[in-house]
């Protein structure tokens, strides 16, 4: 199944959209600079309608079915966020906008932060970041800004698990450390031993995520955070996997020094086939200074009968500004409807629901996969897609049969410390059925598996386009359609 | 709100797990700090968050109470009604990044068209899936060409006359880099660049422009270029995506790398984001390029088929040997532009961009014609933007202007302390000459005062 490009159904003199003519005096333009014309398509407003309305057909979406999809939080998105962003008196507003214009948009700005402060147990919130990997590298930015403002540019070194995402040795990398990995024990956990080896004079920091990727709540989070500190390097948290601690546990009263938010993970903000994300970022008073602006504060406290008055500042110190303007905007009035939503319990129901659904599908799957590390999980889990006697048979094959069944595989090859790695995150937001089914498809395929393996390899057959050539994706590199000459 | 779990279910699902309770399944977070109490206002329904949400945007004036002659950055363009009907598509905005391709056509092929007018429009070869806004694709363009230097050239050149925010913040993404000097803000704005020329020798990566500059003005890199290129370095524009519809594109101007906030292809204000960013590049710099990318193939069928492809060069693989951390791109916000690039077409591309060109000139000239009004770059062409001295200070005036419900330009002192006085007014194909007139009369009012 294709869907034809706007440029195939482009009809030379057809116009999809009209402009009222000019009401001003026509002034030439500056002919060195003219150009003749730009090449797009030409469609009408039905052609271009039912183009990406057919294009949307060909996508799986949370709307559409589950999408397990690990380390990514693909919740349920409530249609009230959607409603709410759109409104004109906030969406029209202009950043540069008298501030005496936009008090409504800076009292939202402002009572976020003071709500993910209080969720994450941190003193200070800046809402800038465009996503999570961008809050990371104002993370990594702070601790070596505060390094370098104690007279102590000799600690190079950031400890980054194993388990980790990617962006976590990229960001530090980025920020002119040296990346040094850490091995997990036995049953998951950041390794203690390994970890006392680098607890040196060329600390950084460490970059955690807890629970890690594995799903796993690191058993003695209390102690590394204790070890980093006391060598004198920070603890900088990865906030991805902050679903599964709403409620649950501060990671600021652990004693974390810095996290990223993501809330189009945590507080429901679409994914939006890949962005817009939106990463604030979340500091002890001791780095507050080291933030990111502006950030909002109030200028002029309220009384009885007014408001107080909202403002921005830029802290002292800051590593700097890190976009345009004030972060994704449009997603922190989702994410501010989510939390006046749910209030205390109602977070703390999704903590508790996250883990629980994880917990039982664990348990579920495990019938059939191998579970390598058997303990109650958070949020989400990590089997073997593979099985040692049928040599044939692969994650990728599993993750691309679940299609079949309505499914959106899981994360796969991931986290590397995992064989095979099929990592599956249910979210609170599905129902039992949901789950019940997934778990009977995977038990489905894992005797697929066993009578027909060579069926498995050729996997999915029934989505709009069978399995795709990546290697002549990356040999002919095209990136651009077919685009008529003039 | 959201968990569908009844009291039933969860006792089954408990009793299958083999715990008693959803407490037990906390015990190794550690108890001391296991449910906090936390101090947040009581949930409340759907019906009374609509309320209070309607409540805090009628706090605000937007710009639908206001004239808005206010740019600098964000562009009050009109939107039509199909560009946010297929933005709603559940479909679209609650996929994630498309790794499935197999059931993930729909955002790969829209990002695949994204890419494709992308590069019609800016004359460049390459065009990525998008980056999260102008001022840090203007870092990532940094970046990037800091690794193409290996980290061996440590100069990076601004104009001084790029967005002020794009600066700022590609002066904190450089603060990663080892002893790397952003320069270019010394120099004062002129419009020959001499002095900023001087600066360019075989220690620069990259000198970074903006066309048209944040000024507003339509600017000849063309000698810069050359001199760039003599001396090794790569050249990055900045460029308006609008004001493509009439200029020259980076492309032709032999721009090593385009960026742009893709803003104003239909997204709206929404108070500074969430916007595009634009990345576009010569086909020589495609595997450094931060982000994602899509490629065409087949599918096993030979159908075909859209796929994310060199992710080699990505942190998900190279992890910390890769140029950049970028994960995400601006995916439904690409789509946007997509739709409207789509729907207004050649000619009515064309036609706004034309639009904004003739209503900017119409105002700088009845401007220009009040007493103590002036350009401040009279012999300088420029596209929807321009700077106006103003005879008393412009934040003075602004003042004056909200009385009557118009948002004046923005105050340029606030970035150049040698520009006070000065006003940077933009104008969209949404004023009409009747809101042309009105802002100037309110501006004559000014000097009676």
């Amino acid at each position: 199944m294709t869907e034809q490009t706007i440029y195939e159904l482009s009809q030379p003199g057809r116009k999809g959209f009209a402009f009222p003519e000019p009401d001003v005096p026509s002034t030439p333009l500056p002919q060195e600079f003219e150009r003749e014309s730009v090449r797009l398509p030409e469609l009408s407003e039905l052609d271009v309608i039912r183009h990406f309305t057919n294009l949307s057909h060909l996508n799986h979406s949370v709307d559409g079915g589950f999408y397990p999809l690990g380390s990514c939080t693909m919740k349920y998105n409530p249609k009230i966020n959607e409603a709410v962003a759109r409104l004109p008196g906030l969406a029209n507003t202009h950043p540069l906008q008298p501030i005496v214009s936009v008090q409504g948009n800076l009292y939202l700005m402002y009572q976020l932060q003071e709500w993910l402060q209080e969720i994450s147990g941190f003193d200070k919130v800046c809402l800038t970041p465009a996503a999570g990997a961008q809050g990371e590298l104002v993370g990594a930015l702070i601790i070596k800004k505060y390094h370098q403002d104690n007279n102590d540019p000799k600690r190079v070194k950031i400890l980054i698990p194993d388990s980790a995402h990617g962006t976590n040795p990229a960001t530090s990398s980025m920020s002119g450390f040296d990346v040094v990995p850490l091995p997990s024990d036995a049953r998951g956990n950041v390794d203690l031993e390994a970890l006392k080896t680098h607890c040196d004079d060329t600390l950084a920091g460490l970059m955690l995520t807890n629970p890690n990727t594995l799903g796993l709540f690191d058993e003695h989070v209390e102690q590394v955070v204790q070890l980093v500190h006391s060598a004198g390097g920070l603890v900088y948290g990865d906030g991805a996997n902050l679903n599964a601690l709403l409620g649950i546990i501060r990671p600021g009263d652990v004693g974390f020094d810095i996290m990223h938010f993501n809330l189009h993970k945590t507080f429901s903000t679409p994914h939006g086939g890949g962005g817009p994300g939106s990463g604030p970022v979340g500091v002890t008073q001791a780095l507050a200074d080291y933030l990111p602006g502006p950030i909002v504060t109030i200028i002029e406290d309220g009384d009885e009968e007014n408001p107080p008055f909202y403002g921005f500042y830029t802290p002292e110190k800051t590593i700097g500004r890190m976009k345009a303007f004030y972060g994704h905007f449009g997603m922190l009035v989702r994410a501010y409807t989510y939390i006046a939503m749910h209030g205390p319990e109602g977070l703390r129901d999704i903590g508790e629901k996250a883990v629980l659904n994880a917990n039982y599908l664990m348990k579920k799957v495990s019938e059939d996969y191998y579970l390598p590390y058997d303990r109650t999980c958070m949020h989400e889990f990590v089997v073997e897609g593979a099985w040692k006697d049928i040599p044939g048979v692969h994650a990728l094959d599993i993750a691309k049969r679940l299609m079949d069944y309505g499914f959106h595989p899981p994360t796969n090859y991931f986290p590397l410390v995992v064989h095979e790695a099929l990592m599956i995150e249910p979210t609170e937001t599905e129902s039992k059925q949901t789950l019940d089914a997934f778990a009977a498809a995977m038990k489905a395929i894992a005797k697929e598996a066993r009578e027909d393996p060579e069926m498995l390899n050729k996997a999915p057959y029934t989505t709009p386009l069978r399995r795709c050539d990546e290697v002549k994706a990356a040999r002919d590199l095209v990136f651009c359609c077919w685009v008529p000459e003039e | 709100m959201y968990t569908p779990h009844t009291p039933q279910e969860i006792e089954e699902m408990l009793s299958f797990i083999g715990v008693k309770s959803i407490e037990a399944l906390f015990e190794k977070v550690p108890a001391k700090h296991r449910f906090p109490q936390l101090d947040l206002p009581a949930g409340l329904t759907e019906m009374e968050v609509a309320a209070e949400l309607n409540e805090i945007a009628s706090a605000n004036a937007s710009t639908d109470d206001f004239i808005s002659f206010l740019g600098a950055g964000a562009y009050n363009h009109y939107i039509p009604a199909a560009v946010d009907m297929i933005l709603q598509r559940g479909e679209f905005y609650t996929a994630y990044t498309p790794y499935q391709p197999e059931v993930s056509q729909g955002t790969l092929q829209s990002i695949f068209e994204f890419q494709s007018l992308m590069t019609e429009l800016t004359g460049m070869d390459v065009s990525n899936a998008s980056h999260y806004d102008g001022a840090t694709a203007a870092a990532e363009a940094a970046n990037l060409a800091y690794h193409t230097f290996r980290g061996k050239r440590k100069k990076i050149l601004v104009s001084r006359s790029v967005n002020p925010q794009y600066r700022e913040t590609i002066r904190t993404y450089m603060n990663g880099m080892e002893n790397v000097s952003v320069l270019g803000d010394e120099i004062e704005n002129s419009e020959t660049f001499e002095s900023f020329m001087d600066l360019i020798d075989k220690d620069t990566a990259v000198v970074v422009v903006q066309y048209p500059d944040f000024f507003g003005r339509i600017i000849d890199y063309t000698k810069l270029v050359e001199k760039a290129h003599e001396a090794g370095a790569l050249v990055t524009y900045v460029f308006n995506p609008t004001a493509l519809g009439l200029l020259k594109p980076p492309g032709a101007f032999d721009a090593d790398i385009a960026v742009a906030d893709g803003q104003p292809l239909g997204i709206p204000l929404s108070y500074g984001g969430p916007y595009l960013g634009i990345f576009t590049v010569k086909d020589k710099y495609v595997r450094k390029l931060a982000g994602r990318l899509v490629g065409e193939t087949v599918d096993e069928e030979g159908t075909r088929a859209y796929v994310l492809t060199l992710t080699a060069r990505e942190q998900h693989i190279r992890r910390e040997k890769s140029t950049s951390n970028i994960c995400t791109n601006q995916g439904l916000m690409a789509l946007a532009a997509t739709v409207y690039l789509s729907l207004l077409g050649k000619s009515g591309f064309k036609q706004v961009a034309n639009l904004c060109y003739q209503k900017a000139h119409y105002a700088a000239e009845q401007i220009s014609k009040l007493p103590g009004f002036e350009l401040a770059f009279p012999d300088t062409p420029f596209f929807h933007e321009f700077v106006i001295k103003t005879p008393k200070p412009v934040n003075e005036i602004n003042l004056h202007l909200e009385h009557h419900w118009i948002l004046g330009g923005y105050d340029l002192s606030q970035d150049y302390p040698e520009m006070e006085n000065h006003m940077l007014i933009a104008v969209t194909e949404k004023i009409s000459r009747e809101d042309i007139d009105d802002f100037v009369a309110a501006l004559e009012e000014v000097t009676h005062d």
